[in-house]
């Protein structure tokens, strides 16, 4: 499916949905409470198919967080990135692990790293970070640790 | 928090495999759930090589972060540097020379066969042979002296830059690769004797941590891991990049899901890189190495995805810009990562001998799981 009919498709889907111009695939900007049902269509309507989660991560922009979903379909070969905007100080999102099973790793992965909690997940908790890191999130900007780490 | 070791209220024994254990290639901790000698569950401990790259990488510049890949997947080393190359080049548009793309792809075909090599002679050895080791370590051995000559490393080569690579290949590179080649196709035939027909290895991976593609699909898994269970991914075919799509080789696939299949699809795989280092090695165009770019790089503003085929599946490298010298954000989607969290699902159910099986067939590196 084109980019253009692939926007068309996707605004009637969630029409409060907006669209990041710019950048090398369609970019949906969604708020955290329409995320699950939409993640849902992602996947099982059988035009989208988004079946490949390929990359799930988070960015910290100080004021608040953006999760970012990069999506594909093996069987249509479209892409399609979905952002979310999450407030700083109490990040909360729904798990997609019910849906692409990679997301457990991928959501434990950035529950540790920026302390987003992922509601229903199955099993959060640390995965690279030993015990004793509960709270401290060492890919957020204002993380600092004046003992491992070495500014140049 | 780690498990109590020891015995369960049900009668159910939690056990260690690692981090210092043989068969997990590196600093790898499963804690196992074992009823009999039947895995109920396993459990990855990750973290003990993490050394938070993309963290590093948000204070070096777009020259500098390349180097840090390297060591990720260190056996994978050219094609992580590749990646990390295409990214920038993409921001910034830079045209890599005809030259440069030839190298490179050379390189990265070379990666694969080292890496197939050494993943195929530690495979046998997790099973219990030691004799294969030393032939995959003598083919291994005339790639790493061609690395050696060319990139001045053996291992952590960082020989790929953005605009193409870093020097000129050596004068003797034509000559050793073919020298290479032959001997490849004098000895591969020993591969097959030792391992693929012998009977007691085919007993051990047949039927041994099977993989529907629906699951390859929903974990995310790639490379020959999901190859092996009939999903198309090859990051080289469905999104070519380079001069991929102006090459003649296939995509290997095989249907079964086993362990066995992973297997096949490593040893048909390297037979298909030196079908395309044979097509490019007497046609590496004249020219330059690499394209001229500004001394200092400045991506602009805005987000950058690329992905590349390593030797392990699929890399994805996605760097968020603010406008200045460093990233804002970067993320690697390594292979390993995703390839491992099948682990669990495949092995449940299964005796604990397979695990062994099926860590090895799904070639996991620790360092690129960890980061």
């Amino acid at each position: 499916m084109q980019q253009e009919e692939l926007k068309i498709k996707l605004s009637a889907l969630l029409p409060a949905a907006t669209f990041e111009e710019g950048g090398e695939w369609l970019t949906m900007q969604v708020e955290p409470t329409d995320w699950p049902a939409l993640a849902n269509n992602l996947l099982t309507e059988p035009t989208l198919n988004f079946n490949f989660l390929f990359c799930l991560t988070c960015v910290d922009w100080k004021t608040h967080l953006t999760m970012v979903y990069h999506l594909s379909s093996r069987t249509f070969g479209h892409n399609m990135v979905v952002k979310v905007k999450l407030d700083a100080a109490k990040p909360v999102i729904a798990t997609v692990s019910d849906l692409w099973r990679t997301a457990e790793f991928h959501e434990r992965e950035v529950y540790e790293m920026f302390g987003v909690n992922f509601l229903n997940h199955p099993d959060l908790r640390l995965l690279i970070l030993p015990d004793g890191w509960e709270g401290k999130n060492p890919l957020r900007k204002d993380f600092v640790d004046p003992i491992n780490m070495i500014k140049l | 928090m780690i498990e109590e070791i020891g015995t369960t209220p049900e009668g159910e024994l939690i056990i260690n495999v690692g981090p210092q254990h043989p068969s997990t290639h590196g600093v790898l901790h499963l804690v196992i759930t074992l009823s009999g000698e039947t895995i109920r569950k396993v459990e990855p401990h990750l973290g003990y090589i993490h050394r938070s790259i993309e963290k590093m990488c948000e204070s070096l510049t777009y020259r500098q972060f390349i180097y840090v890949t390297s060591r990720m997947d260190y056996l994978s080393a050219h094609i992580n540097n590749h990646a990390c190359a295409l990214v920038v080049e993409k921001g910034l548009q830079i045209e890599v020379p005809a030259r440069a793309q030839v190298i490179r792809v050379l390189m990265d075909e070379l990666t694969r066969v080292a890496s197939h090599e050494l993943w195929w002679g530690s495979m046998a050895m997790d099973l219990g042979a030691f004799t294969p080791f030393f032939h995959a370590f003598r083919e291994r051995e005339s790639i790493n002296e061609i690395m050696e000559e060319t990139c001045g490393a053996r291992l952590t080569m960082n020989y790929m830059v953005p605009g193409g690579v870093v020097q000129d290949i050596h004068p003797n590179f034509q000559k050793k690769v073919k020298a290479f080649l032959q001997l490849y196709k004098l000895k591969i035939h020993e591969y097959d004797e030792l391992v693929t027909g012998n009977i007691i290895f085919q007993n051990r991976m047949k039927g041994v941590g099977i993989i529907k593609p629906e699951d390859a699909l929903s974990y995310g898994v790639t490379g020959p891991a999901a190859r092996g269970s009939g999903l198309s991914c090859d990051v080289r075919k469905i999104y070519p990049y380079e001069i991929y799509d102006k090459l003649d080789f296939e995509e290997v696939l095989e249907t079964a899901g086993d362990s066995f299949a992973r297997y096949m699809v490593r040893i048909r795989e390297m037979q298909q890189s030196i079908r395309i280092i044979e097509q490019l090695i007497d046609n590496i165009p004249e020219g330059d190495f690499q394209a001229k770019t500004k001394a200092v790089l400045k991506l602009p503003k805005g987000d950058y995805y690329t992905r590349v085929e390593t030797a392990r599946g699929e890399l994805g490298v996605y760097i968020v810009s603010e406008g200045g010298t460093t990233p804002y954000r970067i993320k690697f989607r390594s292979p390993g990562f995703s390839n491992l969290s099948i682990l669990d699902h495949i092995a449940r159910g299964s005796k604990l001998g397979d695990l062994v099986a099926m860590m090895g067939t799904l070639d996991l590196v620790i360092p690129d799981i960890d980061r």
